[in-house]
């Protein structure tokens, strides 16, 4: 009962006028920026900062976190619409997003989202309110080990997401991880993968630098060769009758995805070093598994639209956890967020919830008003995302190809990644062309920096021992089961051929 | 495609080979007291990548993967064609982001693709080609604090005009 007064009160607290305002205000800025392709969260949040000086640190905050569930939201809006993943969170989104949207069907894939969204933001503020400490203890127990081994469970999803060709998805998975390598080495610190001897591999390859590369040159390249030009696929119509059956829609094919996503997003979320990536990878993975027809994933499942959008809101909301129960940031936004409550002269920590409840419980009650504004800001906006899509393919190609340009920059400064970006193009276009699946590649290079130095340190601690993945209580099983994915398709294979045999 | 498909994956294989030999400038073994060495990651993933390469030459040479059953050409001259106009259109553009700035280049590469590729009106083409590259000027500069490359030193001139409306 405690904890619903408390929770009232910064219900409240989150219902007042300059709060409330600065959550409209906060949610909107956020949609737009996590709409653009190379600008996230982060960027907003990092931006935006220095403005919250002006007001008290309740309402800083509630408007920094707004801005976060703003662009959550937003990055679900170029992966339909334009088939670039606006930030790391939203790449499972366009494998189910993008074909909706070239079927005509934006509409439903942004209405799923958003919904998606609101209930996976929901899920995990009811489980944040609920179970707080007791879920960031549990997140502590989550050593080197366990989290390699639920690296190790996403790249096993990968093997699955890739189609029948094993080689072809294995060789895209151990790319994207080798090119996660090339920089620096984190723990000694010398200059590693330095390719051709180029300077600019010495600052690494950036995730959105392979990605805007796959997914704004490549795919554009091989639309614009496949439809000869004419690409006729989108004509999307929209009216609020449509938009209500979209959402009946939505609810009636999409329950499944947002259940999965909202669950496993929150538990990846809380995890310090995962985030809301992996979790909206892993949901993607686990929702197509579960489904009865998994055939139809990649090709357009509102399922798979509202597992990954469930669970990046999901755990968006879940990475705020440790950042406040243990001053733990789980992700690069988070990281500013903590950044500044220290600068409004909060410690985040275990006696946060108490010396400064009155700041927590508002925090806590504007997730529940921000993800209500969110729904509501983000349906209102959808009309103007799909008319986008309206424009002849002649127009929307060059505007894809210069916010593929211009957002590259923006995010890494760099005219050397700018033509790795082109690089990755041309050669998507190709590999493309020969049926090699991209999408792992693009995951991989995301969740490398988190995978090799947690296997480095598993195998410190074990003195290099691997079996330390599959004795200790809580990566044993996770293992085990990612072990049991890998080997799946090779059994099935076996059991193809037993039967062709037969026949 | 049957050709091509060999060809990439022994271009993919040569590729793997490097990877396989850059990793093995840092130690590829456990180091007592300090864990597994530096290239010992890129190493195992770029074996990984050659196997791979090896597993499907191996399709390849069973007919099991459908462009190993083709008879068609790898790409037809549409095909050639789009890749020169487009793909060849966007070298450029990043080309000319060091000479004419980021606004200038996105300015010539819409002007090029919207009339010369989209075959649209003058008046539609110049509308888009001098109104985005503005909008794009004030959300990066004014809003977002993000310097875009300024090119050479003859568009100073442009962008000090530019400056004095935002600031």
């Amino acid at each position: 009962m405690e904890v619903m007064s408390f929770l009232a009160d910064g219900i409240l607290l989150a219902l007042e006028p300059i709060n409330l305002a600065l959550i409209i205000a906060g949610v909107t800025v956020g949609l737009f920026i996590g709409a653009m392709p190379g600008l996230g969260s982060v960027n907003g949040v990092a931006i935006l900062l220095p403005i919250t000086f002006l007001v008290p640190p309740n309402s800083a905050i509630i408007f920094l976190a707004a801005i976060y569930y703003g662009a959550m939201y937003g990055g679900a809006i170029s992966s339909v619409t334009l088939g670039i993943p606006g930030a790391s969170t939203a790449v499972a989104t366009t494998f189910d997003g993008r074909p909706l949207a070239l079927q005509g069907r934006a509409s439903l894939a942004l209405v799923t989202a958003a919904l998606a969204s609101f209930v996976g933001g929901t899920v995990a503020t009811v489980l944040f309110t609920l179970f707080a400490p007791v879920l960031a203890s549990t997140a502590l127990s989550f050593g080197p080990p366990e989290i390699f081994a639920l690296m190790l469970l996403a790249f096993a999803t990968f093997v699955g997401l890739g189609g029948d060709d094993i080689p072809k998805t294995v060789f895209s998975i151990c790319l994207g991880l080798v090119l996660a390598a090339v920089g620096f080495d984190t723990i000694s610190g010398e200059p590693r993968m330095v390719l051709f001897e180029i300077d600019g591999f010495m600052r690494g390859i950036g995730f959105i630098v392979l990605a805007i590369g796959v997914y704004g040159i490549g795919e554009m390249l091989w639309t614009i060769e496949q439809t000869r030009g004419e690409v006729t696929t989108t004509n999307p119509k929209m009216t609020a009758k449509g938009m209500m059956s979209d959402a009946k829609e939505a609810a009636q094919r999409g329950w499944k995805g947002t259940a999965i996503g909202s669950l496993i997003g929150f538990f990846v979320g809380i995890l310090p070093a995962a985030g809301a990536t992996p979790g909206s990878l892993m949901s993607y993975g686990v929702a197509k598994m579960l489904s009865k027809t998994p055939e139809e994933y990649g090709k357009g499942s509102p399922d798979g639209v509202a597992a990954p959008e469930s669970a990046n809101n999901s755990a968006s909301t879940g990475s705020m956890l440790p950042m406040l129960t243990l001053g733990i940031p789980g992700s690069p936004t988070t990281a500013i967020l903590l950044g500044g409550m220290v600068i409004w002269g909060l410690t985040p920590g275990p006696r946060l919830f108490i010396d400064q409840s009155e700041f927590v419980w508002g925090l806590i009650g504007s997730f529940y008003i921000s993800n209500i504004a969110a729904l509501v800001i983000n349906l209102a906006f959808i009309p103007l995302f799909v008319w986008m899509l309206r424009m002849p393919f002649t127009i929307l190609a060059p505007l894809i190809f210069v916010l593929s340009i211009v957002g590259g920059f923006a995010a890494s400064r760099s005219i050397h990644d700018l033509w790795l970006i082109v690089i990755f193009g041309l050669s998507a276009f190709f590999l493309r062309k020969f049926d090699y699946p991209l999408a792992p590649a693009v995951l991989a290079i995301v969740l490398g920096p988190i995978a090799e130095p947690t296997l480095r340190q598993s195998l410190l601690l074990s003195s290099g021992d691997p079996m330390i993945f599959l004795t200790r209580p809580i990566a044993g099983p996770i293992t085990v089961i990612a072990i049991i994915l890998i080997l799946l398709p090779a059994v099935k294979l076996l059991r193809r051929k037993k039967t062709f045999a037969k026949n | 495609m049957r050709q091509g498909e060999i060809s990439l994956v022994g271009l993919l294989a040569l590729f793997s080979l490097y990877l396989i030999w850059k990793s093995t400038e840092l130690p590829i073994g456990y180091i007592r007291g300090q864990g597994p060495g530096g290239g010992f990651w890129p190493f195992w993933l770029a074996l990984g990548m050659l196997l791979s390469c090896l597993a499907s030459a191996w399709k390849w040479w069973r007919t099991q993967s459908p462009a190993s059953r083709s008879d068609e050409p790898f790409m037809d001259a549409f095909g050639w064609r789009t890749l020169l106009y487009v793909g060849g259109s966007v070298i450029a553009f990043v080309g000319l982001i060091s000479i004419v700035s980021m606004y200038g280049a996105v300015a010539v590469f819409l002007l090029y693709y919207l009339r010369f590729l989209g075959r649209h009106s003058w008046f539609l083409t110049l509308a888009i080609s001098l109104s985005l590259p503005i909008g794009l000027f004030f959300f990066f500069e004014a809003v977002m604090l993000i310097s875009m490359p300024q090119g050479l030193s003859f568009t100073q001139p442009a962008f000090d005009l530019m400056y004095d409306i935002i600031y």
